[in-house]
């Protein structure tokens, strides 16, 4: 059977649905107003659509449509929600709370607010890529503004303990924001139940068009505002200025609709797939592992390390059918493993043998089983080449080896 | 990444995959590289022992594409010369061969050094 194409890596980004295309091609030509032009019909169709797609994000997260603000992405929701609150709230302290295993557009966000005289901690996970609440609570101080937790992880698919982090963070006082761009649309994210009071996500995670985010602002108890890092004509309640993207807009909130109307559906057919697919290569092949918890995972993802298989060459196996990503070096411009998978105690060499597989709407059965063959040929072919898979199975003891490190 | 079809003709048909009995005095083995740098390349050889010239050579390699394309094609160069000639074989013309791009130029070094790992361990089995 030949399956041309088979797309695995939704967590980097989804394919619009054709129901969202749908929605914003109008937008482009027929309807081409600028939604801050008051005075006069274009106007106010493009601000229309506007407030519609705002009312469709508010429904799906359970919020005010008012405490909804348009952006281009998740990363600049997640730079304006972390450096909007540390200028806001410079009186009331400077310091924040992070982890080690975010994404970059919040550490290096925390990067930032440290060259402008914050602080950030950067706390460490367990071996399941949660956060310890305990050391969590520690770490906060009477200079904490804020503390930055991820609903889901990117890489490992890991829902944090939202609520009690939430509870927490209620308890001292201290401005909630999540980086739930990996979650938002696919499992429930009602930031008010939580007490979450920032949240960022983007259109392209949940099957609308790139190019267009939100950051969730809680408007009541507590009233939080951020300082915006985008300055003009005072769009999005001072908060984002810029002329609001309307096709893009009415995609991301038609995505959210969709989602909010079909995110059970898909969530329970995607969990049984991606069990089909982690199951089956489990059971083909020695010497997997799953990296991060399972328990607390989102639907559709699943993270293996292959041991003595580098991700790169694994990917090259099969990468004209399947798409896939690796936290192995060779993939990144750094030539370091996945700091994420590291984060979790893994070692080197088990960082470099990883593979995300993120599966998505769209996904088949028939593409699952195409892929669990493809893939656990992929691993044996690459441990027939490998050294070191023959060095294991030889009974050497590969810590006892001293390696000519380079 | 897009590779040049030259590599990846070595990764999907790789030339001289295998192990050679390192415990043959007419056998060199390099290993180099290490699994938490994200690869490990092992190049045999046996060498005649009145020609000095390398008659059969060997890899299995851990590691991505380029590494391993770098590693089949160093075990093709290598048949047929002396080892004082493989001594000459330069990182920089593997490079110019697969058309490495500038991130995978260490591929082509730890080549290298697994070719000269491979003659020096013969020497000092035979000398």
């Amino acid at each position: 059977m030949a399956v041309k194409s088979i797309y695995l890596d939704n967590n980097s980004t989804t394919p619009c649905d054709p129901r969202v295309v749908e929605a914003m091609l109008p937008y482009f030509h027929n309807i081409p107003g600028n939604a801050a032009s008051r005075n006069h019909p274009f106007g106010w169709a493009a601000e229309e659509a506007v407030d519609y797609s705002r009312d469709q994000i508010a429904q799906l997260l359970d919020v005010d449509a008012k405490e909804v603000i348009f952006t281009s992405g998740a990363t600049e929701s997640d730079n304006l929600a972390i450096k909007g609150v540390f200028e806001m709230y410079a009186r009331k302290g400077n310091h924040i709370i992070t982890l080690e295993t975010e994404h970059k557009a919040v550490l290096d966000s925390c990067k930032k607010v440290e060259k402008m005289g914050g602080e950030v901690t950067y706390l460490s996970v367990n071996r399941d890529g949660i956060v310890d609440l305990e050391k969590l609570e520690a770490a906060i101080t009477d200079k904490t503004i804020l503390i930055s937790i991820m609903w889901a992880n990117n890489e490992t698919g890991v829902i944090q303990p939202m609520k009690e982090i939430g509870a927490i963070c209620e308890k001292h006082g201290v401005l909630f924001m999540s980086d739930a761009t990996q979650a938002v649309g696919k499992i429930k994210t009602h930031p008010k139940e939580v007490g979450v009071h920032l949240m960022a996500f983007t259109g392209h995670k949940m099957y609308g068009p790139k190019g267009v985010g939100c950051l969730f602002v809680n408007r009541k108890n507590p009233r939080v505002k951020v300082t915006s890092q985008m300055d003009g004509g005072g769009h999005e309640r001072g908060m984002r200025s810029g002329t609001l993207n309307v096709p893009g807009i009415v995609g991301i909130g038609t995505a959210a609709e969709l989602a909010r109307l079909e995110m059970d559906a898909d969530a329970a057919r995607l969990s049984a797939l991606r069990d089909k697919l982690q199951t089956g290569l489990v059971n083909k092949l020695e010497e997997c592992y799953i990296n991060g918890s399972e328990e607390h995972r989102m639907p559709h993802v699943t993270n293996i390390s292959f041991k003595h298989v580098e991700g790169e060459g694994l990917m090259m196996t099969f990468n004209q059918d399947i798409a896939v990503s690796s936290g192995s070096a060779c993939t990144s411009a750094s030539l370091e493993p996945s700091y994420v998978l590291m984060a979790l105690g893994l070692g080197d060499d088990l960082a470099h043998s990883s593979l995300r597989l993120s599966l998505g709407r769209f996904t088949t059965e028939e593409e699952i089983d195409y892929a669990i063959d493809a893939i656990a040929k992929g691993v044996t072919h690459m441990r027939d080449l490998s050294p070191i898979w023959e060095m294991y199975k030889e009974g050497v003891d590969l810590d006892a080896v001293e390696w000519a490190a380079h | 990444m897009a590779y040049s079809e030259k590599l990846l003709d070595h990764f999907k048909h790789p030339k001289n995959v295998g192990t050679l009995d390192k415990t043959k005095k007419s056998v060199g083995t390099g290993l180099v590289g290490a699994p938490e740098c994200g690869d490990v390349m092992r190049l045999q050889i046996e060498v005649d022992e009145d020609t000095q010239m390398i008659k059969d050579a060997k890899f299995k390699t851990f590691g991505c594409g380029s590494a391993i394309a770098s590693s089949s094609l160093a075990t093709e160069w290598l048949k047929g010369k002396t080892i004082d000639d493989a001594l000459k074989i330069d990182n920089m013309a593997i490079v110019e061969e697969l058309a490495l791009p500038p991130v995978k130029i260490h591929c082509s070094v730890l080549a290298e050094d697994a070719i000269k790992g491979a003659i020096k361990d013969y020497k000092e089995k035979n000398a």
